[in-house]
């Protein structure tokens, strides 16, 4: 099972912080991974667009050819503002 | 110390336990600290409030990496990092960074880099009220600059 979280615009667009997902050997990568979620509709790919878009597994930030294990946690979300 | 927080921070409460000789022993000399607050307005837009929302867990562990890099580049003792979320108002402060060292120099540059490095690797976002309703904040360019320039030569 994957875990899948949403922070800021990105959660508003899907309207949904969290979801969970049976891991299938399919999902290589993390851009795999992120193709299957933008596929579920329109807001979906709005709000999974690549070049606004960072990825984190496991609390760690990401490239988008990180590998994906059962278990992960898998952060999407924009590039960060605060301070 | 690293503290996300929704309650405001006191300044002199922090120096105090910056410099209160067990956290960083009385050769540190050179105390540098840093207060980021809300502005009352951004991008040609009057901000009449903001909120602040972060990735629980991935910020902590974000902001123990980037001290852990500051103190592995400059002679630094524990430096404190508090960060609020949750609803904030113009004036309002929103960010500390304390460093001790034994010279200013290190002290000055380790502070910057914590800040700047904080700003494009810690997991938060803001989204201002303005007359136009609310909207995220766009992260910025020259915050990435400012980072860059911290690689290493």
């Amino acid at each position: 099972m994957l875990t899948i979280v949403f922070f800021a615009q990105t959660r508003e667009i899907i309207n949904q912080g969290s979801l969970s997902l049976e891991f299938t050997p399919a999902f290589k990568d993390l851009e795999t991974l992120r193709q299957h979620l933008a596929s579920k509709g329109d807001k979906w790919d709005l709000a999974l667009q690549k070049d606004k878009l960072l990825v984190a597994v496991n609390q760690q930030m990401s490239d988008w050819n990180t590998e994906v294990k059962d278990g992960d946690e898998v952060a999407f979300f924009p590039p960060v503002t605060g301070g | 110390m690293i503290k996300v927080q929704t309650d405001d921070f006191d300044i002199a409460t922090l120096y105090q336990q910056l410099t209160n000789n067990e956290l960083n022993p009385h050769g540190y000399g050179a105390i540098v600290t840093f207060v980021g607050k809300v502005r009352d307005f951004n991008q040609q837009q009057q901000v009449a409030a903001m909120a602040l929302e972060h990735y629980p867990g991935m910020t902590e562990k974000s902001l123990e990496e980037i001290i852990v890099q500051a103190k592995a580049r400059w002679p630094i003792g524990e430096p404190i990092i508090i960060h609020r979320v949750g609803e904030l108002l113009p004036g309002d402060q929103i960010v500390y960074i304390g460093v001790a060292s034994a010279h200013r120099k290190a002290a000055f540059e380790a502070c910057e880099f914590l800040i700047d490095y904080l700003k494009i690797k810690a997991p938060f976002w803001k989204k201002e009220q303005t007359d136009s309703g609310y909207q995220w904040v766009d992260a910025r360019e020259t915050d990435q600059s400012a980072a860059n320039k911290w690689a290493k030569q």
